[in-house]
């Protein structure tokens, strides 16, 4: 049994790093597929069209009834069922995050829209612009000020949330962690260290989301 | 790739029977971790709010180090690393004799951890009134404890109902992850008896259902909740 100290954490610090690279990476798909989907379903949710409105707001509902650890299990087999050929946990977790993600930003899309006060648009209706000029000149910039820190603090619940692709065995960093701490018998340290990354990353991004609340609060 | 439908897997003894112990396990592991997460989370939310600054400091230490550990690795800590840290006979206790450990450690795992968003909504929801209601308390001659009991906390805890519901929604839902430390709630039951039967889709589907049900119970029971604490003339916030 090696002993736990900075030559080892060294020598374990490649395989960590792959993991983080994963973590990263799915937090970063996660949180680019679920805002393109989560705009949509917030435009869809906002509109007048009542079916389209209905829709985006039981997709809302439902993702956010199930435990995402259910969602990753669906696709994790229903994905090689649909390709007909095993595609890996990543995909199928990612697939999974951008769902469940989606819901999420959309309400946090939906919420900084309506904090824009209705008169606003009237005023600016009034005052000859369309519809579309009142949203991308008067409406949307507010909006975006008010949702960055939510969406920041959603990104980071995202980015601790991704530890989930350990039940399918995905090598994030909870994961490479799990597999270099059960092979050397250090699996007590690596679980503290762990969590003590997870910790640091997470305390100053949400300092930051802080930050930004204070700085671009309207 | 051609899938075998069987929707009676459903129904097929024992299968039934597992999922109905999934379920009491769902329900129990997250109704214990809510005791312990709506009173923790009140003492620290509360403790958010008073003048000491050392009370103040420590309990916002506790948010923060609940808030930023992803749930999976601060179940893990308990499970694996908790028994380790103690004197020897306490973690051999731990370990080997206590029954349904991985229960208990679920419930205190949940229960910590939903406690610190507990929290912040205690703290949201003094912070919502007006310190100028505090201060006549505290004018009149009541003692901050006083003021605690009879003007802050009865209002707090009416505005921020609706996102206490959210809260003890996602301790259902969080439940799940306690399939990784072995406990057999309704995921891991769902996996388990798609495994043995090779119905997944059958079996993902019953267990979505019984989380959308638990959704709508708890969602209609917080409703009645809601309205029978509702201050007249409040505007309260509505849960997202």
């Amino acid at each position: 049994m090696a002993e736990f100290d900075l030559a080892y954490l060294t020598s374990a610090l490649p395989l960590l790093w792959d993991g983080m690279e994963v973590t990263l990476l799915l937090t970063l798909f996660g949180v680019v597929g679920g805002l393109a989907l989560g705009a949509v379903l917030a435009v869809l949710r906002l509109s007048r069209a009542k079916p389209l409105a209905l829709l985006a707001a039981g997709y809302v509902t439902f993702f956010r009834s199930i435990p995402i650890l259910l969602g990753i299990f669906w696709f994790y087999f229903l994905v090689p069922l649909w390709l007909g050929r095993p595609v890996g946990g990543f995909y199928a977790a990612l697939i999974g995050f951008v769902l469940f993600e989606a819901a999420y930003f959309c309400e946090i899309i939906r919420a900084g829209i309506q904090s824009v006060r209705r008169g606003q648009i009237l005023v600016g209706l009034a005052s000859g612009l369309t519809y579309r000029q009142t949203m991308r000149t008067i409406v949307l910039p507010q909006a975006l000020r008010n949702m960055l820190p939510v969406l920041l603090t959603q990104s980071i619940n995202l980015f601790k949330g991704t530890s989930l692709v350990y039940v399918v065995g995905v090598r994030d960093f909870l994961t490479a962690a799990d597999i270099i701490g059960t092979r050397d018998n250090q699996i007590i340290e690596m679980y503290c260290l762990v969590a003590v990354v997870y910790f640091l990353l997470c305390f100053a991004a949400s300092l930051l989301a802080g930050r930004l609340q204070r700085r671009y609060a309207i | 790739v051609r899938y075998h439908w069987n929707w009676a897997v459903l129904v097929t003894e024992p299968y039934v029977y597992w999922m109905l112990l999934g379920l009491m396990w769902t329900v129990l592991v997250s109704l214990s971790g809510w005791i312990i997460a709506f009173s923790l989370g009140s003492i620290v939310g509360i403790a958010r709010t008073v003048k000491q600054p050392i009370v103040r400091t420590l309990a916002g230490a506790y948010v923060e180090v609940f808030r930023n550990v992803p749930l999976l690795v601060q179940l893990f800590l308990w499970y694996f690393v908790l028994p380790e840290l103690l004197p020897k006979a306490a973690g051999t206790w731990l370990k080997r004799e206590l029954p349904y450990a991985e229960f208990w450690t679920a419930v205190v795992g949940l229960g910590t951890y939903t406690a610190c968003r507990v929290a912040e909504q205690v703290r949201a929801g003094i912070h919502a009134i007006a310190g100028g209601q505090a201060n006549a308390g505290l004018a009149t001659g009541l003692t901050t404890w006083q003021v605690y009991r009879h003007i802050l906390l009865p209002v707090a805890y009416r505005i921020i109902v609706p996102a206490l519901t959210s809260e003890f929604l996602n301790i259902f839902k969080n439940s799940s992850l306690a399939l990784t430390i072995g406990l057999l709630e309704v995921t891991s039951r769902s996996r388990q008896i798609s495994e043995y039967t090779y119905q997944p889709i059958e079996m993902f589907t019953e267990a979505t259902a019984i989380y959308c049900v638990i959704t709508l119970i708890v969602t209609a029971g917080m409703r009645v909740v809601e309205r029978r604490s509702r201050l007249p003339g409040m505007i309260t916030v509505e849960a997202r």
